[in-house]
């Protein structure tokens, strides 16, 4: 092939594109999304991502359950979502086309690796007939390449094993990707030197069938067209890729660092939580400590143990865990100690959907004990709000010796975003007191915030006693005393309602007052933003407001909800916010739910604020 | 314990132990005497008291650490070990003790307790074992006889217990000892042998709860029998026991049996010597179980305890290890690792 022939091939500029790799769950696509997505964010476009996986880690090959997603949206401009309709399908296998097809735009471009299209996967995917050949996918730009046995020929002269072969065969799809849309090679390449280093054959391999890949878009004739997407014009600095989760542990160590305390993990693995006992147990260099209990409760109660005994205390989990961890935090409430307890949020109720996102433990978070046993209750919305979120949740169990509950969920742990790397010195300071003087000293004598002391034991003169069993005001000796237990109740609920006086007023977006509001919390965030300002765009009159903290609630809230005549809110559960908001503020909400184990595409909430503007347009 | 200091030194008493709350056990209730036996050993175990922390869970014995003048936390039911771990993880420079029931430690935190035994957490646990759930008045406990007649076993219960000493042993745990409550000279033995140790020290405390079944260890207890029914374990001495030391635990393979030392038949040469520290635990599971036959005595004394690195240690040491191979972490290093740009 002639280079006038390479040159001649268009190079099309576009503006965002969303892709999506698909196949079994050993095809390693999450793998490839992964380098994509850093890829992607090296070059400088804005992106966000959405890990769509099995609970299985090895489901059946070719099964329509065993389909592992990974789906990226890239732009020239601000993003917020990780696309709503993909614009390329790479697809392992027919498994993978056929549970993916409903998702994709008229006209997309999908890449099918053919040799994965024998009969029995055909069979297997209810295929009658094999669809890259039957004209039915005569809709979309359809480009069927022999992606296995072109991994193989890369690899002829290798001493891989026909396994080890077929098994690189997601680097040669990954090749044709930045081929196609005009990526460099060099981060992956030093991705697999480091990540294979110790075994060069398999390096080797991959970086050979990554090249064989890109070339293969070069060469053949089948490719007409590449894209180019502009870098994105963010915000100056210095950045680098980030999901939910290890955004939570940095934000941790950051904590530990800025309040100068030590950091405790106490933690049972639970997907999708596990992450963050992962990235922690690597920072031992920061003197983090983690602990892998027994079970969850163990989690919860050795962080309480370490708190007790002066440390910044943390336990992680997702829904089941906290089913379990609910009654050592009525502990936690009523020794009035600093913890932070993380709940990333899955599918529920009991196992549920271990591996997708949902909203639905809020009602949890605020109300689930037994006893009056208020705790504070944040959210982050989006990944990089995570290591924020961690710091505020930190800040917040210190200042006002309570525990903190910290809302994410499975989407913004998992999913990535390019992050702007804050700057050390403008991260919040908070000093941590551990009282040491003997002369007026009583365990439950508060401070203005109504804070008790902090007392670490080891501390002379200052030995005290504190548990499970109601409190006298005061000297923290055990009462049951009627009068005194109202007492302490009203003040425990008074203490969390003071932290409304410590975190910002809600953010009101565009008009201040109006037609309507939507009104979002969590991980909903990126999609209520794109879908506002879309819909803005149409010249509806909408405005937005993203609720951080949920119990309590920034003090401004009910006069903020008040300005507006209607109050949308959207959540991934069965409107529990909408609950709180009715219960809280008597005022009619519009509540929009999904539970399918998924984020909302922007374009769902996009509908619902025209639907609820009627014909009006807001104006 | 790192921060051992000389006991002249503390000049503490048994009093300076007392919290001065007033102590809410039934009167007669074989707690009094664990809590008079710690109080008075512990200013032989060279810690300052600020230094010590007592966590209880849920039950007649989890009010312990209300009485005891050091850092005190009342938890909640079974949790009292894990609690504990975590402190101890936190604060290695501590002395950290559990005060915990047979309910508390072998039914509802059962697999804390297992855990921690494992892991080898450098805390000590004292079991107080009577065979009853005392505060919810009267069921039947992990540790009652089999067709014990309670409340919610009209019939007698028909359940299999634990044998406590065995379970921890089975656990792995490092230091495993048996006393009474009505013994306070061994007791406060036992105590002192505890804090000593290093990794998990678990003493099994038959106590007598003189409302809800009294009498459950009296023929262990009571000076008429007792010589007969209890052997006191000693380190490299035959096992010897009954009035005027006349009998003595010979082992027949692997099965223990009581001979007769008067009849000339069989000499203190002839008996089971016992070591405390063999790393072998077989001999430790049998005396565990010799309450199993009416024919043997029941021992009481230290079991077993063998030296192992401890988790606390274990996480310190990693930390320093791998400080010391990277560096001291800084925030500035951690944000900016990984694959980072720059948006001009």
């Amino acid at each position: 092939m002639s280079q006038d022939k390479i040159n001649s091939k268009e190079i099309q500029s576009v503006k965002d594109v969303t892709v999506r790799f698909a196949g079994d769950s050993g095809d390693g696509m999450q793998l490839t999304g992964m380098q994509f997505s850093d890829t992607t964010a090296i070059v400088g476009n804005d992106l966000s991502t959405l890990p769509d996986y099995p609970a299985e880690i090895r489901a059946p090959a070719g099964t329509l359950y065993g389909v592992s997603g990974f789906q990226l949206h890239f732009s020239s401009t601000e993003i917020h979502t990780p696309g709503d309709t993909p614009d390329v399908l790479v697809c392992m296998n027919p498994a993978a086309l056929k549970i993916n097809m409903k998702d994709l735009r008229p006209g997309a471009t999908i890449i099918a690796n053919s040799d994965a299209f024998d009969l029995k996967s055909l069979k297997q995917a209810g295929y009658e007939t094999n669809p890259l050949e039957d004209d039915s996918l005569a809709g979309y730009k359809l480009f069927s390449v022999p992606i296995t046995s072109l991994t193989s020929e890369a690899l002829k002269e290798s001493s891989l094993s026909t396994k080890e072969i077929t098994r690189s065969k997601n680097f040669f799809a990954l090749g044709i990707m930045y081929w196609l849309f005009n990526r460099p090679l060099e981060p992956t390449i030093e991705w697999i030197k480091s990540k294979f280093g110790k075994i060069p054959t398999i390096a080797e391999a991959n970086e050979k069938v990554l090249k064989a890949g890109y070339y293969f878009g070069d060469h053949t004739e089948i490719f007409t067209t590449r894209y180019s997407v502009a870098p994105a014009q963010l915000p100056k600095g210095k950045y680098r890729s980030i999901n939910g989760n290890e955004a939570l542990a940095m934000g941790f160590v950051a904590a530990s660092q800025l309040a100068g305390i030590p950091l405790f993990l106490g933690s049972y693995p639970i997907t999708p939580a596990s992450e963050i006992l992962h990235f922690l147990s690597k920072y031992k260099n920061y003197g983090v400590k983690t602990f892998q209990a027994e079970d969850e409760i163990s989690g919860i109660t050795s962080a309480i143990g370490a708190s007790f005994g002066g440390s910044l205390a943390l336990t992680t989990t997702s829904g089941p865990g906290m089913a379990l961890k609910t009654e050592a935090m009525g502990l936690a409430v009523m020794t009035e100690l600093p913890l932070v307890i993380v709940n990333i949020q899955r599918g529920g109720p009991s196992t549920g959907l271990p591996t997708k996102t949902e909203q639905a433990d809020l009602l949890q978070a605020v109300y689930g004990r037994n006893g009056e046993a208020p705790i504070a209750v944040i959210a982050s919305s989006t990944p990089g709000d995570c290591f924020d979120m961690a710091i505020e949740a930190s800040r917040l169990a210190v200042k006002f010796m309570t525990p903190v509950i910290l809302l994410s969920d499975g989407y913004i742990a998992n999913g990535t975003e390019p992050w702007k790397i804050p700057n050390i010195a403008d991260l919040p300071k908070f000093n941590v007191e551990y009282r040491t003087e003997k002369e007026g000293f009583y365990p439950y004598l508060r401070d203005e915030n109504l804070a008790r002391p902090w007392v670490k034991p080891g501390t002379p003169g200052l030995e005290h006693r504190i548990g499970g069993l109601e409190k006298a005001d005061v000297t923290g000796e055990v009462s049951y005393e009627g009068e005194n237990h109202e007492k302490m109740v009203k003040l425990r609920a008074q203490k969390i309602k003071n932290i409304q006086n410590d975190i910002p007023d809600l953010k009101v977006e565009y008009e201040k007052e109006g037609e309507l509001l939507v009104l979002g919390w969590g991980g909903t965030y990126g999609a209520i933003t794109e879908a506002v300002s879309h819909a803005r765009e149409e010249g509806m009159k909408v405005s937005q407001a993203h609720l951080k903290y949920l119990n309590p609630f920034p003090i401004n809230t009910g006069e903020v909800l008040k300005r507006f005549k209607k109050i949308l809110i959207p959540e991934l559960n069965m409107g529990q916010l909408s609950k709180i908001i009715k219960s809280e503020f008597l005022i009619q909400v519009i509540s929009q739910t999904k539970i399918q184990g998924l984020p909302f595409k922007s374009i769902e909430i996009q509908a619902k604020i025209a639907e609820v503007l009627g014909g009006g347009n807001g104006k | 314990m790192e921060n051992k200091i000389d006991v002249g030194e503390l000049k503490l008493t048994a009093k300076d132990f007392a919290s001065g709350q007033d102590v809410r056990w039934c009167p007669g209730c074989g707690d009094y005497s664990i809590l008079a036996q710690v109080q008075r050993s512990f200013p032989e175990i060279g810690v300052k008291k600020e230094d010590i922390a007592w966590i209880s869970g849920i039950g007649c014995s989890s009010r312990f650490p209300y009485y005891m003048n050091t850092y005190g936390f009342h938890s909640i039911h079974g949790r009292a070990p894990a609690i504990a771990t975590g402190l101890k993880i936190a604060r290695p420079d501590l002395s950290v003790w559990v005060a915990t029931g047979d309910g508390d430690l072998l039914s509802i935190g059962g697999n804390h307790f297992i855990h921690a035994c494992r892991k080898n957490i450098d805390i000590n646990i004292i079991l107080f074992n009577n065979r009853i759930y005392g505060l919810t008045k009267g069921q039947y406990s992990p540790t009652s006889e089999a067709g014990k007649v309670t409340k919610s076993s009209p019939f007698g219960s028909i359940d299999h217990p634990f044998n406590p000493a065995s379970l921890a042993i089975g656990a792995e745990a490092t230091f495993v000892a048996r006393s009474f409550d009505r013994e306070p000279k061994h007791l406060q033995q036992m105590i002192k042998r505890a804090a000593a140790h290093k990794g998990t020290s678990f003493i099994e405390v038959y106590q007598n709860c003189n409302i809800f079944n009294d009498g459950a260890f009296d023929n262990l207890t009571n000076k008429e029998s007792k010589e007969d029914t209890v052997i006191v374990l000693e380190h490299n001495k035959p096992m010897v026991f009954g009035k005027n030391k006349s009998k003595g635990i010979k082992l027949d393979g692997f099965k223990p049996v009581v001979v007769d030392l008067t009849d000339g038949k069989y000499t203190v040469d002839d008996l089971w010597v016992h070591d405390e520290f063999d790393p072998v635990s077989i001999r430790a599971f049998m005396l565990a179980h010799m309450t199993d036959s009416p024919n043997l005595p029941t021992p009481i004394g230290i079991f077993r305890e063998v030296t192992k690195s401890t988790y606390n240690e274990g996480v310190t040491k990693q930390i320093e290890y791998i400080t010391e191979k990277k560096g001291k972490g800084t925030l500035e290093a951690l944000l900016n690792s990984g694959q980072t740009w720059e948006v001009e």
